[in-house]
């Protein structure tokens, strides 16, 4: 009996520092697998235009000649060789002056914008968009988790009757037309908002009040089609995960303790409802960088999405290309912190790995 | 293992005869479409104080229902359309009603009063919350002086009181092996000095080992601090070693209760008789078990009359036709028509 008894409770009896050991080794492991992702990302980005038929570098500076109507500088033509390639030189060479290149955070100079490196341009536009975008990303997430929490803890109830197929309808309009009306009604036809920017030109740019005013005021309409359109995904998903959970028995468990019903909603039921949203919301902000495509067009945001939509239509390459890596570096970062972070929410993944 | 249990029904000094709960007449009907489903008819029974009451049925018997409705944990469509759940407090102030009490006077007397073991220990904690933690907000939940570092020590101390090493208060229910869980979910129960514990299998998802040492504990606890408990299950033979009485359900309603060991001797009702003779005898020699034929009626259906008179061997005329009251039959209370009245 004794010895069934010590046998039951030992192979839970762990001391801290394996644990604690393995909670590093979890975290090295993460950071290894990112590495590689990241070293895969880079090494395509250097392939891509070297696997393009012809000769890409050529291409680009004819391009460029074309474009601005001077003869390319040599260092120019030297960096631009670096990145998409020099038909003379082998691949190792060329991988080294690449990686030289990026190093120094050069990509390239932009065919539009010539002379004018994208590293430039991408540094200029990448604030607009992680305000506007990052903003409310998180703003969408918050309210629509937090909607949900509701609707779902009492389904059925008349403010689940109400919102969730509201939401349901609400989130079927296509963004652009929404954005699109948004525009006319509040822009157009009532005047409270600017029709396109992401700021009032007349003023100068800086941490002085009247430019950050004009920031939030001319940030306001596209923020709001955004998190509109956003949010109803959130709240639906949130909604059934805590459709489910609140059937749990730790819930049940939590209200037979007599804990008031705000704590057991939110730390038994919601807080356990919400991890599968958690990873939805961390790809989420890892896309932000890549900016609200639909959204800097239909307002001329001046952000990363606007940058990507006249590269893409005027065919400028340099532009193209970083732009790229940079959304696959900020996704990557992005998965990595939510991995780190779902580690901290969820304490049955950390024994995983 | 065959020894009976210390402190069984046997124990004079474990039941002390003032009354705790008092339950008269309860319904319980699940309001679904047209025709509601009777899940409990006309529940009554009395808990003393320290004792442990058995329910035993089959799956349907309405003794789950009858759980979340003593607790007052039930959700639609379940309600509760009948009846009194008078609590009786221990200062010895007036008795209360738990089904007319309101959510906030509920959840006042929840834990501290009535607090209950779900059937599996694994989905009873929350698995992201450290165990000691989920002890440590019933604790503070209901005493509001206590700070955290007193309960924590508190939750240490419950858990070393089952078994459980008080350093895995720090542990999240998952670090915990299937018995150490379930000892924690009682420990959680008893955290805050309940007079009445409703155990709802308990032991149906440890091994057997376990089971024993978790039956054993149960009942050394009982003695040391002093609560009753209404303890639900599909095991009969489990029931007549640890209750001191027992309550066998049918098709939602009691249709026997008595003390374990009249049951175990001389079972009146011809169900609870077909009940103990399927399972063999620990301490006599082995007879031919029977089982029950037939399975538990269709409550949204119920048979007329006698639930149990489709399945019965003993059946006469009239058993069909009228519903059987529970009545003292030398003892024990039987609702069978076996035992005219006056008999």
């Amino acid at each position: 009996m004794a010895t069934t008894l010590t046998s039951a409770d030992q192979p839970a009896t762990r001391t801290t520092a394996p644990r604690a050991r393995r909670r590093w080794g979890f975290l090295a492991r993460r950071l290894g697998f990112y590495a590689v992702a990241a070293a895969a990302a880079i090494v395509l980005n250097f392939l891509l235009p070297r696997l393009m038929p012809g000769d890409p570098s050529s291409a680009i500076v004819e391009e460029l000649e074309r474009v601005s109507g001077q003869q390319v500088p040599p260092e120019t033509l030297e960096s631009i060789r670096a990145i998409f390639g020099d038909p003379g030189q082998n691949l190792g060479e060329q991988f080294v002056s690449y990686l030289g290149q990026l190093a120094h955070l050069d990509l390239g100079v932009s065919i539009v914008n010539f002379p004018v490196p994208v590293s430039d341009l991408v540094w200029q536009a990448l604030p607009w968009t992680l305000l506007l975008v990052g903003v409310t990303t998180v703003l969408a997430f918050v309210v629509g988790t937090g909607l949900g929490v509701l609707a779902g803890w009492k389904a059925g109830s008349r403010f689940d009757a109400v919102v969730t197929p509201l939401t349901t309808f609400l989130s079927s309009v296509p963004y652009f037309w929404v954005a699109l009306l948004a525009l006319w009604v509040f822009g157009f036809l009532l005047g409270w908002f600017p029709l396109s920017g992401g700021y009032d030109p007349n003023l100068t740019e800086g941490l002085n009040l009247p430019f950050l005013a004009s920031v939030l005021h001319y940030g306001a309409l596209p923020a709001m089609t955004i998190v509109f359109s956003a949010f109803g995904g959130w709240l639906l998903g949130m909604r059934n995960m805590m459709v489910t959970t609140v059937r749990e028995d730790y819930v049940l468990l939590a209200q037979a303790k007599g804990l008031a019903p705000g704590r057991v909603m939110l730390r038994y039921a919601a807080r356990n409802a919400m991890l599968p949203s958690f990873t939805g919301f961390a790809m989420a902000l890892g896309g932000v960088v890549g900016g609200a495509l639909l959204t800097e067009i239909v307002f001329s945001y001046p952000g990363i999405g606007y940058l990507m939509y006249e590269a893409l239509q005027k065919r400028d390459y340099p532009m193209m290309q970083g732009v790229f890596l940079l959304i696959t570096l900020a996704v990557l970062v992005a998965n990595l912190v939510a991995d780190s972070v779902y580690v901290l929410l969820d304490p049955r993944i950390r024994e995983q790995g | 293992m065959t020894e009976t249990l210390p402190g069984t029904a046997t124990d004079p000094a474990a039941a002390p005869r003032d009354v705790v709960l008092d339950v008269r007449g309860l319904d319980v009907e699940y309001a679904t479409g047209d025709d509601p489903v009777r899940a409990c008819v006309d529940v009554s029974f009395t808990l003393h104080r320290g004792e442990i009451l058995g329910v035993a049925g089959e799956s349907g018997s309405g003794k789950s229902t009858l759980i979340t409705a003593l607790t007052r944990l039930q959700r639609p469509p379940a309600v509760t359309s009948a009846g009194q759940l008078l609590y009786h407090p221990r200062d010895g102030g007036p008795p209360v009603d738990l089904v007319t009490l309101s959510g906030r006077e509920l959840r006042r007397l929840r834990w501290t009063t009535l607090s209950i073991v779900l059937q599996s220990a694994m989905d009873a904690l929350n698995p992201v919350m450290r165990v000691g933690a989920q002890f440590v907000d019933a604790l503070r939940t209901h005493d509001r002086r206590l700070d955290k570092g007193a309960a924590w020590e508190r939750a240490a101390e419950l858990l070393g009181m089952v078994g459980v090493s008080a350093d895995r208060a720090r542990a999240y229910p998952h670090e915990l092996s299937g018995g150490m869980r379930q000892r924690a979910s009682i420990a959680l129960a008893l955290a805050c000095r309940p007079d009445l514990v409703v155990m709802d299998e308990p032991t149906t998802a440890v091994d057997v080992v376990m089971q024993r040492q978790i039956l054993a504990q149960v009942l050394r606890l009982r003695r040391e601090l002093g609560f009753a408990v209404v303890f639900v299950t599909h095991d009969l033979s489990l029931l007549l070693e640890l209750a001191d009485r027992v309550a066998i359900m049918y098709a939602g309603r009691i249709v026997e209760l008595g003390t374990s060991a009249s049951l175990y001797a001389e079972p009146r009702h011809p169900y609870t008789r077909g009940l103990r003779d399927s399972f063999p005898p620990l301490r006599a020699p082995l007879r031919r078990l029977t089982g029950i034929t037939g399975s538990p009626p269709d409550l949204r259906r119920p048979p007329s009359g006698c639930p149990f008179h489709p399945r019965c061997g003993q059946r006469f005329d009239g058993c069909d036709e009228r519903l059987p009251v529970l009545r003292d039959i030398g003892g024990n209370d039987v609702a069978c028509h076996l035992y005219p009245e006056g008999s």
